[in-house]
């Protein structure tokens, strides 16, 4: 009951938010949204599957570029740009995943960074498409037949708030499905579940494909919310965030790795105005994080709701 | 036809041989023990016959069916399970979402993304039934790694029973119980259907001949000797490795 409270509570305000905000601070709050989606297509793979991808970037990153490559070079057309993005995200997912899930544990974890370091080194390397480290600049918002321009913020901080709604959504549906609950068995327990009659490998390569998706929808709505993509939004430093989002928040949890997201991004801008050191701080975050709050966030108010009932 | 068939199975890890030439065949419905003294292949055999790991020859059939190349979870699928001497159950999950997961393995929505779990009530139902079958019900909300280690053990069986399989292969079920323990388990064990084929691996020569119909003897990773339980109690070469006489 307290839960579907916090739902409706949590709907409202982030409605109502462009009333009470100004248009740059609203700005700040499609970032946390988008980068919210980036998180839990992670912790698909981290905290239900139990699979520690440190190349996540690689499908938000190549999302991204796909749509600003087709909106600068062939049409700014939703319809053609929005579901291309999609379907190389999870085209090279599909193909990364038959390489990843050879391994286990550390093994994938460098597996997964290798990957996501070749596509970092094609979009560094060429410039001719990509434009090198310059990246992509002046990538256009897409027009959609809507009384409301996206290029204004508020129409686009609900178009990302939809797309948001809709992954949570989908997300939770999968969790709790009978894929989503054998996802966690295998997490648990790989050996048990291929005893009990589950095909282990084939779970993990469709969470690797769904996570794959739901990264390159985050990258799709970056690049129209930023107009910018370069290759830093592929290389291991964003993987490395995703992970310290979901680790943050709590794995396994989905809220906690958006909330993880919303406050990497809101440290992020406040730091970087101060001193150059984000990653400095990213890593004492780190630190604090698996030293006071293992199971993150949600973690700690789980804890405490607990306690104040015991 | 027979249940489980195995045929001239070999194993070698490396250069070590862990079975060689193992031939057996039980028939459905029956109960066999193999017994053994440590290193003599029994784990190992279960392992085969699993899938865990591949033969370096022989052939496994399970109801005349050649299983020998399919992979684990087809062979699941085909009405084997087996129980672990280490406990390898889900630490976190509850007993009921462990016992969900093991019914929900061989069911047709075991794949199905586009619906909560709790859409399918036959699964929650066959789950809730089986731990009241088996006494646990009042343990269903518990975390598996908080149960008494004996619980931990009853919970391991009652997930090889969820898919009601033919054939059960059981490896030491009794390892580390308390008698009492050790009672409560074999009493679980003697109520399994008639309909199922149990192999058990045990080490407790009691507990094994009080639940089997016949014993096979594995030793240095062969078949030593094999038949009705009186006979291998009074089978010399038994009792030798057992009791360690100088003429083994």
């Amino acid at each position: 009951m307290s839960k579907r409270i916090a739902i409706s509570a949590a709907v409202v305000v982030l409605v109502a938010l462009p009333v009470v905000l100004s248009s740059y601070q609203l700005g700040l709050v499609t970032k946390m949204l988008i980068f919210g989606i980036f998180a839990m297509s992670l912790d698909l793979l981290l905290g239900y599957a139990g699979l520690p991808s440190l190349g996540h970037a690689a499908y938000f990153g190549i999302a991204a570029y796909t749509v600003g490559l087709l909106a600068l070079r062939v049409a700014n057309n939703f319809w053609l740009d929005f579901p291309a993005g999609l379907l190389i995200a999870g085209g090279v997912s599909a193909l990364f995943g038959l390489f990843a899930l050879r391994a286990r544990g550390s093994y994938f974890l460098m597996i997964t960074l290798a990957l996501g370091q070749v596509l970092w080194g094609i979009a560094f390397g060429w410039r001719s498409l990509t434009g090198g480290d310059d990246g992509l600049p002046s990538v256009p918002r897409p027009r959609l037949p809507l009384p409301w321009s996206l290029t204004e913020g508020v129409p686009f901080y609900y178009f990302v708030l939809a797309c948001f709604v809709a992954a949570i959504g989908l997300l939770t549906l999968i969790v709790s499905s009978p894929f989503g609950r054998a996802l966690v068995g295998i997490r648990e327990s790989e050996r048990r579940m291929e005893v009990l009659g589950y095909d282990v490998w084939r779970y993990k390569y469709v969470a690797f494909i769904l996570a794959g998706l739901f990264a390159g929808l985050a990258g799709n709505l970056f690049v129209y919310f930023n107009g910018f993509v370069s290759p830093s939004y592929l290389n291991i430093l964003f993987s490395a965030s995703a992970l310290l989002m979901v680790i943050l928040g709590g794995a396994g949890t989905l809220v906690g790795p958006a909330i993880g997201a919303a406050v990497i991004v809101a440290l992020e801008n406040v730091i970087s105005a101060y001193m150059e050191r984000w990653v400095l701080v990213l890593g004492v975050i780190y630190v604090l994080v698996t030293l006071f709050a293992p199971a993150g966030l949600v973690g700690l108010v789980r804890q405490r709701w607990e306690r104040s009932r015991a | 036809m027979t249940a489980l068939e195995i045929e001239a199975l070999s194993h070698h890890f490396g250069g070590l041989t862990a079975l060689s030439g193992v031939s057996l065949a039980v028939a459905p419905g029956e109960r066999l023990a193999i017994i053994g003294p440590n290193g003599a292949g029994k784990t190992t055999l279960f392992n085969l016959v699993t899938g865990i790991l591949r033969p370096s020859a022989g052939r496994i059939r399970l109801f005349g069916q050649d299983v020998t190349r399919l992979p684990t979870h087809r062979r699941a699928q085909l009405g084997l399970a087996r129980t672990f001497q280490i406990t390898t159950l889900f630490p976190r999950l509850t007993v009921l979402d462990s016992v969900l997961l093991a019914v929900q393995g061989l069911d047709p929505a075991r794949f199905a993304l586009h619906r909560r779990r709790d859409a399918y009530g036959h699964l929650r139902e066959r789950a809730e039934s089986l731990l009241a079958d088996w006494g646990l019900a009042d343990r269903a909300t518990q975390v598996t790694r908080q149960l008494s280690y004996g619980e931990q053990r009853q919970v391991e069986l009652v997930l090889a029973l969820a898919g009601a399989p033919k054939v059960l292969l059981l490896d030491e079920p009794t390892a580390g119980l308390s008698p009492a323990e050790t009672a409560s388990v074999a009493e679980m064990i003697r109520r399994f259907s008639r309909d199922t084929t149990i192999l058990l691996i045990e080490h407790d020569m009691d507990v094994a001949l009080d639940l089997v119909d016949r014993v096979a003897v594995l030793f240095q990773g062969r078949v030593l000797a094999e038949g009705s339980k009186d006979k291998i109690k009074g089978d010399p070469e038994v009792a030798a490795i057992y009791l360690g006489t100088d003429d083994a």
